[in-house]
């Protein structure tokens, strides 16, 4: 059963000629208030659903190439580029999990947020209808689903976060995080005496081996980490998760956290969790960190933990109105 | 790797050992949290001769009505099974299921009940939804679909050849409990460096 699969993706031109967007498209920034993005939205939504990034498909190759041929780990890491092949070939979801559906928004004085918030609903709900989300959205006690993805109270689903910048552009990221590996995140206040963790970076890694270890393969490892150290309980979180935004790869600019990074990837890989828990040596794919101020008193470490089929995508729409996504 | 076609006997069943690698034929029932919650609470008997001796999948696909009626699954992996923890026992025994696929694992009672009915846990690879979905041949029925959402119906399914593997067997035997047992052993040793 030693096979590898080589992973090639469909190019360029091909996912083009999938696109929603027609061809030529050009948002009308020159008019902000009239500005609709709800096709581009609706875009970004089937490219984050169907396609993986580049940087996780080579981080899994990485593991599985590492891994002992034949070995459960290796054919499960091969299982699962042969799926992402399938996902981007058929344009279908990559997990049938397409998790909660989190916005990032970032944009120049004069956009509307309301427009933008209602774009994107609508975008949502359509790319629910083309079956490349999965209806998510329930009502906490009784389970009833929506049906479309909606909140109808506009607060719990989907999760948009608005940023005013002093760039002419507009950016959205879009994350897809799957219920499965959002449930084993989990949130320390140092000091911890059941991990023995103080109010230091030793303590903070403790914290993290310790989620690592509860969250075993239960959030489809191998996973990406995000973590934020300080903050308060809600900040912490939300700075956690937005670390997962960022590549594989790409070094934190903070070198001091960069170097932790490292370290800490390579002590989780010697856990011998594996992918799916099965057993072998690629634990997880990434630990991105951020630290954050805190109150005196509070010292919260917060770790998102997303899972491999980590679905994120970034949508920029330049001053001139041209859409590009990465 | 040992192909098995539903419905399967508890002999099938007890013979099947942890780290076995099964290629699952058959019919196969999809049912997640409000399902279980429904057949641990109400015991309906309507899904008693839809259930015997087959396998329960934990899994909230996402379908596509095709232009005939007929449904198709589009992804289909495992969501995480430790959720049903609280029904799987009873569920398996007053069911005579003999299989339940999921991922992560469960814990000491669902252990207890698969040794007590003759049954296994199979472990599918999370995230694969699309290749797992394309090993399902046909929807042949749904129930409660109204009721419960299309996420957590009791999709009546055929597989062929989808692939899955023992983590835990109806002699007590968990690959997750062996696997867990070396990585807190390895923390320890992390934590003091
Ligand atoms: S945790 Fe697993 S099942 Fe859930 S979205 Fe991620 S890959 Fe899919």
């Amino acid at each position: 059963m030693a096979e590898c699969t080589i992973p090639n993706m469909t190019t360029a031109d091909v996912v083009e000629s999938k696109s929603v967007l027609p061809a030529g498209f050009k948002a009308d920034m020159a008019n902000l208030k009239g500005l609709d993005l709800t096709t581009p939205v609706l875009e970004l939504i089937r490219r984050t659903s169907t396609r993986m990034p580049q940087d996780i498909i080579d981080a899994l190759v990485k593991g599985r190439d590492a891994e002992e041929e034949g070995s459960r780990a290796f054919n499960t890491l091969n299982d699962m580029v042969k799926n992402i092949l399938l996902a981007d070939g058929h344009v279908t979801p990559l997990c049938q999990d397409t998790g909660t559906v989190l916005f990032w928004v970032r944009h120049p004085y004069g956009v509307s947020q309301k427009a933008v918030k209602a774009q994107v609903r609508e975008a949502v709900k359509e790319a629910t209808k083309k079956v490349w989300l999965r209806p998510n959205c329930v009502e906490s006690l009784s389970g009833k689903n929506s049906g479309n993805n909606m909140d109808p109270f506009h607060e719990g689903h989907p999760i948009l976060h608005f940023e005013e910048w002093d760039k002419p552009e507009i950016e959205i990221s879009l994350m897809l995080k799957g219920g499965g590996c959002e449930n084993v995140g989990a949130q320390y206040r140092l000091p911890d005496v059941t991990i023995g963790a103080g109010r230091d970076i030793k303590g903070v890694r403790k914290a993290i081996i310790d989620a690592v270890v509860k969250a075993q393969g239960q959030g489809c490892s191998p996973g990406i980490l995000g973590v934020a150290i300080g903050g308060d309980r809600v900040s912490g979180y939300e700075h956690s998760k937005e670390q997962i935004l960022r590549k594989l790869g790409v070094p934190n600019p903070d070198p001091k956290m960069d170097a932790f990074e490292k370290e800490i990837v390579a002590d989780l890989n010697t856990l011998g969790i594996g992918p799916m828990g099965y057993g072998g040596n690629t634990t997880v794919l990434g630990v991105h960190m951020e630290e954050m101020y805190r109150h005196p008193a509070s010292f919260y470490v917060s770790i998102s933990y997303m899972c491999w089929s980590s679905r994120r995508r970034t949508m920029t729409i330049s001053s001139m109105g041209e859409v590009s996504f990465d | 790797m040992i192909r098995l076609t539903t419905p399967i006997t508890e002999a099938q069943a007890r013979q099947l050992k942890v780290g076995d690698e099964v290629l699952l034929n058959g019919k196969v029932v999809l049912s997640r949290d409000m399902g279980h919650k429904y057949m641990k609470e109400h015991k309906p008997e309507w899904l008693k001769p839809i259930l015997e001796g087959i396998v329960i999948y934990h899994c909230g696909p996402v379908v596509k009505k095709n232009e005939d009626g007929t449904w198709s699954f589009v992804a289909a992996g495992p969501t995480t099974s430790i959720r049903e923890e609280p029904y799987q026992a009873d569920v398996i025994d007053t069911y005579q299921v003999r299989g339940v696929i999921g991922k992560g694992g469960m814990g000491k009672k669902t252990s207890e009940g698969l040794v007590k009915t003759g049954a296994v846990y199979l472990h599918a690879t999370g995230g694969a939804g699309s290749l797992l979905a394309a090993q399902v041949k046909r929807v042949v029925d749904v129930h409660m679909l109204e009721e419960f959402g299309s996420p957590e119906a009791f999709w009546v399914i055929e597989v062929e050849d989808f692939p899955v593997v023992v983590t835990m067997d109806s002699h007590g035997g968990s690959l997750h409990e062996a696997v867990l047992a070396t990585a807190q052993e390895r923390a320890k040793a992390l934590m003091e460096k």
